[in-house]
């Protein structure tokens, strides 16, 4: 079967060790997780997670049920790239000196990019985009040469899906 | 019930009543020491067996749970008694067994500091637990100990871990016991489809050939009756997994057998011949399905689990229905039509009777000299009426024990059957005649695996556990050895083992025994060990190189099992 860039997206109480267990399921199966991100959702105390993974359809929802499986796991949905809206964070650290020839300018234009710093030794370059848009800034400031790179992992919202709220009163009042 | 200021540790106790447990299997050290000085005061609410070692206390615990129907529960201290429950923790993990096990935890201020005995017990345990929780103070304890039972007990039930930390145990805390109810993020009883549910009944009712497979989600829902009103109703035959052995009773008109790599070989065979395949309570285990690119692909699926993500694991579901058995047979059975399938069962018999002819028949009237273990198992299950509480070890004595006791009641087959754990049947015996006291129970062990927990002699001499114990000896690691002789050209690598005299042994736990080697003697020993008083172990040996057949050979399909 062929593999596809899955993002999921799984809602959990906030709970020590919740965590842990969902990267379980996705090492037991030796499928590689390409991106994870955390933080509380709309919702006090529910945690959402994007994990982006490639793998086949037939074993996304298998992990999926997996997943939804856990005792302290709310929900969990998964969906291919074109159902998302998602964005990745970079920031870029660039010699300061080396743009000091007024491409500068152009470069931030050109990628939508922003300066979050300069200082006299570096300066740092933000930018937020799908993967290979930060790549392509990637490869432009490489003849400036590179410091220090780093990206986050993908944070994503599904276009069609219902409230969080809605299902959590659905599961409520189960 | 409110009680001012007592311990984490009678905390622990108080829970544990509240609860109804009245049985413990476990064993001491100094990270839940409060919890056993706790457990002093209660001993005579508690009835504690103090096991040999914590695999032990754990196997106990789950053979417990699989005769009773309640949460198994067992205590061990922190860093090598908490590692030692990992081997039982991933067979309830596999089995769907419910056990609380409580484990004591260094102090928290200790915690992450590799402090003497502390080990990360939560990570350890996180994948074979179906929850666990580490308690660092002493009012989070009740909490702790009434949402793990909880969580063992309902749904798909499963093993529970509770660290409790030193600190925890001898905090003071307010008691308030409330059992914990219902959690957002999980619903055990899952809603039935009705869609789906009408979706089953009309393949059922156009089948021809429908197909009923049961397994032990019908013994975890108690759905034992519901399954015979709807059996008797629908007129399908019905084959079982091994944990769902007993389910439906053995000597029913419309039983076919015992399925999978051992099984019989009518069940096996006719699974790619059904036109509706029912899946009650069973997860299509790779030993029950061989080759799946060869399972029942002519067959539509209708697939019942109470673990939604059971449905489409391993075979596609026509229909897959989210549901405790309990609840839906009924329903079911209300849709379905009353049929009689005799024409459609009389294909079953007919293989069976291929099988009678090649193995059976031969297998408990052997012409060797030598003891066969069929023929143990089978006088063994006329002489009880297949109504004994059978506990099995792995190995080949386990599949010529499923394949030839007959298993006429519930909850009387006892085995390892997921993770096919060497050494489970000795403590498993002692749970299981602990939850089921009325019931004589037969531990059916072989010599390697007997040699994996014999320690726990020691708990059955101590306690008086009334368990007898049958050791089938072939003086081989049987079952590795036969896969040796049919797959690695009978290099026997490491499978002849060297046993010691097991009568001995038993004599030196004074338990009384007896060894026979003469098949004169057979009826006459296994009379004698079901007549005894309190525990008694019998050694039959039996031939060196038997091979269990009919048998499943790796990459093949149910049709193509060979009967020898
Ligand atoms: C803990 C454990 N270790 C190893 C195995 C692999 N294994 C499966 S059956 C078997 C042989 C069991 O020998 P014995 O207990 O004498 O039973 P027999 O097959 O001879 O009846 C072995 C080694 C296992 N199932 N469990
Ligand atoms: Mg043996």
């Amino acid at each position: 079967m062929v593999n596809t860039s899955f993002n999921i997206s799984i809602f959990t109480e906030n709970r020590i060790g919740i965590l842990n267990r969902i990267t379980i399921i996705f090492t037991r199966r030796h499928l590689n997780i390409e991106s994870i991100t955390a933080s509380e959702s709309e919702l006090e105390g529910v945690y959402r997670y994007t994990i982006v993974v490639n793998t086949s359809l037939d074993q996304v929802k298998k992990v999926v049920g997996q997943i939804e499986k856990q005792v302290e796991v709310l929900k969990a949905f998964y969906h291919e790239d074109d159902e998302v809206v998602y964005q990745e964070i970079a920031l870029y650290k660039v010699s300061t000196k080396s743009l000091q020839n007024g491409s500068s300018e152009r470069i931030l234009r050109v990628h939508n990019a922003r300066i979050l710093t300069i200082e006299e030794g570096f300066t740092i370059i933000e930018k937020t985009g799908k993967p290979d848009e930060l790549k392509l800034l990637f490869n432009e400031l490489q003849g400036y040469g590179i410091l220090e790179y780093v990206k986050s992992g993908r944070v994503a919202i599904s276009k069609p899906m219902k409230t969080l709220e809605t299902y959590l009163k659905e599961l409520e009042d189960e | 019930m409110k009680n001012n200021n007592i311990s984490g540790a009678e905390a622990v106790m108080k829970s544990l009543t509240q609860e109804g447990v009245d049985t413990i299997f476990g064993y001491p050290g100094g990270a839940i020491m409060p919890i056993y000085d706790a457990l002093y005061s209660y001993r005579d609410q508690v009835n504690h067996l103090l096991v040999r070692h914590e695999q032990g206390a754990i196997h106990a615990a789950q053979g417990y749970a699989r005769s009773s129907g309640k949460v198994g529960v067992c205590f061990a201290t922190s860093g090598p008694g908490a590692t030692n429950l990992i081997t039982g923790l991933a067979d309830a993990m596999i089995d769907s067994t419910p056990v609380v096990c409580i484990t004591g935890q260094v102090a928290s201020h200790l915690l992450g500091t590799d402090a003497f005995q502390e080990t990360d017990v939560i990570g350890i345990s996180m994948p074979v637990t179906k929850w666990n929780i580490q308690v660092t103070r002493a009012e989070d304890v009740p909490g702790a100990i009434a949402k793990a039972f909880y969580i063992a007990r309902s749904g798909r039930p499963g093993p529970v871990l509770v660290d409790i930390t030193k600190d925890a145990q001898f905090g003071e805390t307010t008691f308030e016991y409330q059992p914990f109810l219902k959690m957002r993020s999980y619903s055990p009883v899952p809603k039935i489809d009705v869609a789906a549910l009408n979706a089953a009944a009309e393949l059922i009712n156009s089948a021809q050939r429908p197909y009923l497979l049961v397994g032990q989600g019908v013994l975890l829902s108690n759905a034992e009756s519901e399954l015979l009103d709807f059996v008797n109703h629908t007129g399908i035959p019905v084959a079982s997994t091994l944990l769902g052995l007993g389910a439906l009773p053995a000597n029913h008109p419309q039983y076919v057998g015992y399925l999978g790599m051992h099984g019989n070989y009518a069940p096996n065979v006719l699974t790619n011949e059904c036109d509706v395949l029912i899946a009650v309570g069973m997860r299509f285990d790779d030993r029950v399905t061989g080759n799946i690119s060869k399972y029942a692909k002519q067959a539509k699926v209708i697939h019942i689990d109470i673990d939604p993500s059971e449905i489409n694991k391993i075979i596609p579901a026509r229909v897959g229905l989210v549901a405790d058995a309990k609840e839906l047979l009924p329903e079911l059975k209300g849709k379905c039509q009353q049929r009689n399938h005799s024409e459609w069962i009389e294909e079953f018999h007919k293989l069976d009777k291929l099988e009678h002819e090649q193995v059976i028949d031969g297998a408990i009237n052997p012409s060797s000299n030598e003891l066969r273990m069929a023929e143990v198992m089978h006088m063994l299950s006329e002489k009880t009426k297949g109504d004994v509480v059978v506990v099995t070890d792995v190995g080949q004595h386990q599949m010529i024990t499923s394949r030839y006791y007959k298993y006429e009641v519930s909850r009387t087959n006892i085995t390892s059957g997921g993770l096919g754990t060497m050494g489970f049947a000795l403590p498993a015996a002692i749970g299981a005649k602990l939850g089921n006291p009325k019931k004589t129970v037969v531990a059916v062990i072989g010599d390697g695996g007997f040699q994996m927990t014999v320690q726990e002699l020691g708990t059955i001499m101590q306690f008086n556990v009334d368990v007898k114990i049958l050791i089938l000896n072939n003086n081989f690691l049987g079952m590795v050895r036969q896969w040796q002789e049919l797959f690695f050209e009978e290099r026997y690598s490491f499978t002849d083992i060297q046993n010691p005299d097991f009568v001995k042994i038993a004599e030196g736990y004074r338990i009384e025994s007896t060894k026979i080697e003469e098949r004169d003697d057979l009826s006459s020993a296994l009379d004698k060990m079901l007549n005894s008083h309190g525990a008694y172990l019998l050694e039959v040996v039996v031939g060196k190189q038997e091979n269990v057949f009919p048998m499943m050979e790796t990459g093949a399909g149910v049709s193509e099992i060979r009967l020898n």
